[in-house]
């Protein structure tokens, strides 16, 4: 959640601040445009009735028939007023975005095949005539006019004006820290540059472009949605028109009752028929179906993930099964010392002190963990090399795949020269042999119970000068797994979601970690096919797959992948190839993209429902009102004792179009979403939205005709 | 024994034997649908069709079988009860007018069973057993079929082949149809129905003079029409008629042949789909719909506060003294909550608020269990609406049985609902708006309208059945309620036959703890409500002026 906290601005605030609304007035009468409306079918209906209504209100003016003309038209206000909160979140973080999209001076190599340094021959540019493949060259204090890949030198680049990150990153060329983004600044150092996005089509434009939904199309899922809403207001259509001809009838066979302002002898009034219907079709979901999904957008930007699509985020909600790489993912990454364990016949704590101070010199994150390590477990001190005269530092190499210390004689108080090393097994066994020493069987048992352990043992080893060298014991290395990933996996698993973790490790090794971590499967030895082929099988088996990566040769299996998330620090391929990005490179943020996409699909659902459960009311509002003057036995199905046949309708009217304004900020924020098997959360979702949404308007209805009743020329 | 505990006892034993019946017959359909290889009397006759039984259609060349076979259908009962004088056993019945034949065609065509002539007074032998009984047969082994269709769609994964219509229709004719039926008509002869070839029975009527009743081949139609939920009845009193439905036990079987085949398709729907326990919730969404409805028609005729009811100081009228009125009751139910339109009584007695019930059974587009076949499909679809609309609440895109409720599947889905009410509530709207058409009214105000809602709702939900008084041998009402009964009929089939070729298309999602789960009492309850507020409500505002008006004045 660090990250974007510099690029979104708080918009949130109070969600139902009188300010945001206001703020969107003017989108929301823009929205009015009947090319916009048509594409939200359910609103469009509710427009077209309003223009009659004002039509009819014009001809024959009375209070009742303004009121609901009003109430109408601010329905369909309301409704576009709540997908311009939801875009006008987005529109102040492109804002925000677009301050870096400042126009540079591009620093050309004039001569792209020779010389690829600071003294390279330039030309200036302007950064949007730059064409991919261009090469340029970025020292430090500028600004990197355009993506594309480091081909030479190293820079540790400010990316915080795209990713809100706020410490540099190193850049370089070759490997997977090769790519950069336009809009960022080299702090020192200089790269050359190979420009990789056209003009106009860079990442930058892209995120302004999302964030801000000029891009935004309907998802499979809102298609589908707005289909069975059509529907539903087509069945709507045909009962209130189709109501017509046999109210006439039914006036005509009761002569002797009175005409009223809601049916006289020309049937319904064309005023209370538009009533019944915008109050029948579901407008709520109808309204807010658009917010819902850009503030689901909008969530996921908010955790610094940018979705490439709508149906991407959708596609998240349907995920049953994650691919999960082990490192920085399950485990932290780095091996961790976990235990010293000396082999028989040397005391505990000269093992601890020559594992410290063999590991002094050592910068690896291994080498690291284990003066930590000493520290915490075993309470020794962390020296520094400093402190220790006469001694000679060993730094660990590939090549000796050993660290460690030789302390001089003065130190050591004997005279002799004590030497202390720790490294692999083989490589120390060597050393160990070299100098005289028997390579102890016992330390074989203890490497092979760390190994088989999944853990990686390291052998610490000293001599003496005249001694023959001594295997003092094993440090066990282990990969260490994050804390509550066990829980989150259990969750996941409840949710239906399986868990597979992909390593390089050896299976024994993948194993362990995987039995620690609670997956449900793992894959071990991976290759980057074997990746795209396990992919291949579940998707085969009618599985969606979410997978996060970063290097080249994770794009195919990125792209293959229902939700590929790539990691930001990753290579351009890799950002292609997926279809979102997280800004962080946080590597668990997959488990929080699935929630996101359950929560959007579980918010559309409720106030489906909600919406749906709403026309009980309402039928038993305007049906008796409408009908009750012809056949009064009718005002038996007046159940709310609504005061006036006006007072009724307009008290329905108004209530559908609040309902709109009250459910706008559980739109914007989603509803409440605590994992759980789908059985739960059909009972918690079915309890609140269907039942609430049945018996919510027949409180609010009522308590609005308390209201509505107080006005002249309603109340009759 | 009270007329209410007898009619309790009856209810009871008509349940028991439903749920007796659910295995057996459910996975009889299961194996006759579902048999990989052809029996020697099915493959004579597709070499004498000429049909090359070994290949599956996809959807679209089933829906062309389907509407081929109607078609052809249609013209052969049009043409043989156009020329039935020429017929022997005609009984000297001359051949029908245009308009007659052609409604009656559609109606016995499409499993509805309108009929706007009356059997003992119009029709000879020959077409009555050659025309409309062998209708009665395959119209109700074509619904069957079309249901199947739509099982092998979630039940398939990855294809377009959903099976066979010929086969199909074979099938289900030889070993479901007509065993059963054999069983059934024997049963009848026993009970005392009329099987013969001679033109007149003479009958001591209850006054103790002879009459002269028309014969026929009663007890055989009488147990096909009500096993196929077809509901054309031999004589124009239908099942209240002694020679077709005798005694109290007959009646019993008649219910039962009513209501058997559509209460156990759900049983073949799950072990096709591979698990029995989602056959079990759709069998439990009919059956609680079911049982409310029979509640309701029971309760409120037993009380009796109608208008009719009250000026003859009983809930009798309209009702055979041999059944009484719990009987009846369950009776009107079954023939409505079904596409049979077969009755016992005249609906058109019933109290206000039970009329309208009866009403209601059919605009539930007849679901609870509905039609031999129909009802399941149109059940099905309600499930898939559900589950649309219901299912994202947990967090995924809809999946029924696993598959994906996409937009061509809601598309479809929708359609489907949006058939019967637009044909039911258009054909009211616009016959009313007409003032010579309410002529046909035998009353004026709210229960003349009554009488036009069921007239258009049975022919919409091809039910067949009518409020008795009113009059629909007009010329408007044969074309209006005819093309409802075809539109209403072949629409909705076409429109499930894709549903079933889309869903076929797709892999099969496997189930997880994420999945919605369709097979428990709270999935029950949500169809239930969706079909009560997406379906019933739409026809709030009709009713209200109709029954509910004439029930609260």
């Amino acid at each position: 959640m660090s990250s974007m906290a510099t690029v979104a601005p708080k918009t949130r605030g109070g969600l139902l601040d009188p300010r945001q609304w206001l703020e969107s007035a003017p989108a929301a009468f823009r929205k009015l445009d009947p090319r916009v409306m048509w594409r939200k079918p359910v609103m469009f209906v509710v427009e077209i009735g309003a223009v009659f209504t004002t039509v009819l209100a014009f001809a024959e003016p009375s209070v009742f028939a303004w009121l609901i003309t009003v109430w109408l038209w601010l329905t369909v206000l309301f409704a576009n007023a709540a997908e311009a909160i939801a875009e006008g979140r987005g529109k102040a973080q492109a804002e925000s975005l677009r301050k870096a999209k400042t126009d540079t001076i591009a620093h050309r190599l004039i001569a792209p095949g020779s010389d690829r340094t600071p003294e390279a021959e330039t030309v200036e540019v302007p950064a949007p005539e730059l064409v991919r493949g261009d090469l340029v060259l970025v020292t430090a204090g500028q600004v990197i006019p355009g993506d594309g890949d480091v081909v030479a030198g190293i820079a540790s680049v400010d990316e915080s004006a795209i990713t809100g990150e706020s410490a540099p990153v190193i850049r370089e060329s070759g490997g997977d820290r090769c790519a950069v983004m336009g809009g960022t600044g080299v702090l020192s150092d200089w790269i050359v540059v190979r420009i990789t996005a056209e003009p106009g089509k860079s990442f930058l434009d892209r995120m302004i472009a999302l964030v801000e939904g000029s891009e935004r199309r309907k998802t499979p899922g809102e298609i589908a949605l707005d289909i069975l809403l059509s529907a539903m207001t087509v069945v709507f259509l045909l009962a209130v028109v189709t109501m017509q001809p046999v109210a006439i009838f039914s006036k005509d066979f009761m002569a002797a009752s009175p005409d009223t302002a809601v049916l006289d002898g020309d049937g319904v009034t064309g005023i209370v028929l538009v009533s019944l219907l915008v109050c029948l079709i579901p407008t709520t979901i109808g309204a807010l179906l658009s917010a819902i999904g850009i503030a689901g957008m909008d969530r996921l930007v908010q955790r610094g993930v940018l979705a490439m699509s709508g149906r991407a985020v959708e596609a998240a909600g349907d995920v049953d099964t994650l691919l999960l790489d082990k490192t920085g993912t399950i485990t932290y990454g780095n091996r961790r010392a976990s235990a010293f364990l000396p082999v028989p016949g040397v005391a505990g704590r000269r093992l601890t002190d020559a594992a410290q101070l063999s590991s002094l010199a050592d910068e690896t994150p291994e080498g690291r963990s284990i003066v930590v390590y000493a520290k915490e477990a075993h309470g020794l001190r962390e020296r520094r090399t400093g402190e220790l005269a006469h001694a000679d530092w060993i730094e660990f190499t590939a090549a000796t795949r050993m660290s460690g210390v030789d302390l001089g004689a003065a130190h050591t108080g004997d005279g002799a020269v004590r030497r202390i090393r720790k490294g692999a097994a083989a490589s120390v066994a060597a050393w160990v042999a070299a100098r005289g020493g028997d390579p102890n069987p016992r330390v074989d048992d203890l490497v092979e119970e760390v190994s088989a352990s999944g853990g990686t043992p390291l052998v610490v080893a000293e001599h003496r000068d005249g001694e023959p060298a001594e295997v003092l014991g094993v440090v066990h290395l282990k990969d260490v797994v994050k804390e509550g990933m066990a829980e989150r996996f259990a969750r996941l698993r409840s949710m239906g979601i399986r868990t597979v973790m992909v390593t390089g490790d050896n299976p024994r090794t993948a194993a362990a970690i995987a039995a620690e971590a609670g997956v449900d499967d793992h894959l071990a030895e991976a290759r980057p096919e074997d990746k795209m082929a396990l992919i291949k099988s579940e998707q085969d088996a009618g599985r969606m797959v979410a997978m996060t990566g970063d290097g080249t040769n994770d794009a195919p299996a990125l792209a293959a992948a229902d939700v590929g998330v790539a990691m930001n620090t990753g290579t351009s391929a890799a950002k292609e190839a997926g279809n979102m990005v997280d800004l962080d490179s946080d590597p668990t943020k997959l488990i929080e993209i699935v929630a996101i996409g359950k929560q959007l699909l579980m918010t559309r659902g409720a106030l489906t429902t909600f919406s749906i459960a709403n026309d009980i009311a309402k039928y038993f509002a305007i049906i008796p009102a409408v009908f009750a003057a012809v056949y009064p036995g009718l005002d038996a199905l007046n159940i709310m004792r609504l005061a006036s046949p006006e007072s009724a309708i307009v008290s329905a009217v108004v209530f559908n179009a609040l309902v709109i304004v009250a459910l706008v900020p559980l739109a914007l924020k989603g509803v409440a979403y605590k994992p759980g098997s789908a059985t739960s959360l059909l009972r918690r979702n079915l309890l609140i939205y269907g039942l609430g949404g049945l018996v919510t308007p027949f409180i609010g209805i009522k308590a609005i005709d308390l209201l509505v009743a107080l006005i002249p020329g309603v109340a009759s | 024994m009270s007329e209410t505990t007898a009619g309790l006892t009856f209810i009871a034993a008509m349940i028991a034997a439903l749920a007796a019946t659910y295995r057996p017959l459910g996975d009889h359909l299961y194996r006759v649908a579902a048999r990989e290889h052809h029996r020697a009397v099915e493959r004579g006759v597709y070499r004498l069709v000429g049909v090359d039984a070994d290949t599956e259609q996809n959807w679209a060349g089933y829906a062309r079988s389907v509407l081929a076979f109607s078609a052809v259908s249609i013209v052969a009962l049009y043409g043989l009860l156009r020329l039935q004088h020429l017929l022997p056993l005609d009984k000297g019945m001359p051949g029908l007018e245009p308009g007659l034949a052609w409604n009656t065609a559609v109606s016995f065509t499409t499993n509805t069973n309108w009929q706007a002539y009356s059997g003992e007074s119009a029709l000879g032998q020959i077409a009555q057993t050659a025309g409309l009984a062998v209708q009665n047969f395959v119209s109700a082994a074509v619904g069957i079929a079309v249901a199947m269709v739509l099982v092998r769609g979630f039940a398939r994964k990855a294809t377009d082949r959903l099976g066979n219509f010929w086969v199909d229709l074979t099938r289900i004719t030889l070993w479901v149809l007509l065993p059963i039926c054999l069983v059934a008509a024997i049963a009848l002869l026993a009970g005392g129905a009329v099987q013969n070839l001679t033109d007149t029975v003479q009958a001591t009527g209850p006054a103790g003079d002879t009459q002269a009743i028309t014969g026929g081949a009663v007890a055989s139609q009488e147990a096909i029409k009500n096993l196929g939920t077809n509901g054309g009845g031999y004589y124009n009193a239908n099942a209240a008629h002694p020679f077709e439905n005798p005694t109290s036990w007959t009646n019993f079987l008649l219910v039962y042949l009513i209501l058997a085949i559509p209460f156990s398709l759900p049983r073949a729907f799950g072990r096709m789909v591979g698990d029995k326990r989602q056959g079990l919730a759709i069998a439990a969404v009919m059956g609680v719909i079911a049982s409310v409805s029979l509640a309701l028609v029971v309760g409120l005729e037993s009380l009796g506060n109608g208008t009719v009811p009250q000026a003859v100081a009983a809930a009798m009228e309209g009702r055979e003294v041999r059944f009484g009125v719990p009987d009846s009751a369950l009776f009107a139910s079954a023939t409505t909550l079904t596409s049979t339109g077969s009755v016992n009584s005249f609906h058109d007695s019933y109290t206000s608020f039970g009329g309208g019930v009866l009403i209601l059974n059919m605009m539930l587009g007849e679901v609870a269990p509905g039609g031999v076949g129909a009802g399941l499909y149109g059940m099905l679809v309600l499930a898939v609406v559900t589950v649309f609309v219901a299912g994202l609440m947990v967090g995924r895109t809809p999946e029924y049985l696993g598959k994906k409720i996409g937009a061509r599947e809601v598309k479809l889905a929708s359609l489907y609902f949006l058939v019967t009410p637009a044909l039911l509530l258009v054909g009211v709207a616009a016959s009313i708006a007409v003032p010579s058409n309410l002529e046909s009214m035998q009353e004026a105000g709210p229960h003349g309208l009554s009488e036009m809602l069921y007239a258009f709702a049975s022919a919409s939900n091809n039910n067949g059945s009518a409020f008795a008084g009113f009059g629909a041998d007009t010329p408007w009402f044969n074309t209006a309620l005819g093309l409802c009964m075809a539109l209403g009929r072949f629409v909705p089939i076409v429109l499930v036959l894709a549903l079933g070729g889309a869903l076929a298309r797709q892999r099969r999602v496997p189930a997880s703890a994420g999945t919605l789960p369709t097979h428990r009492p709270l999935f029950v309850g949500m169809v239930v409500g969706v079909t009560l507020i997406l379906v019933a409500l739409t026809f709030l505002p009709v009713l209200a002026l109709g029954p509910i008006a004439e029930g609260l004045q």
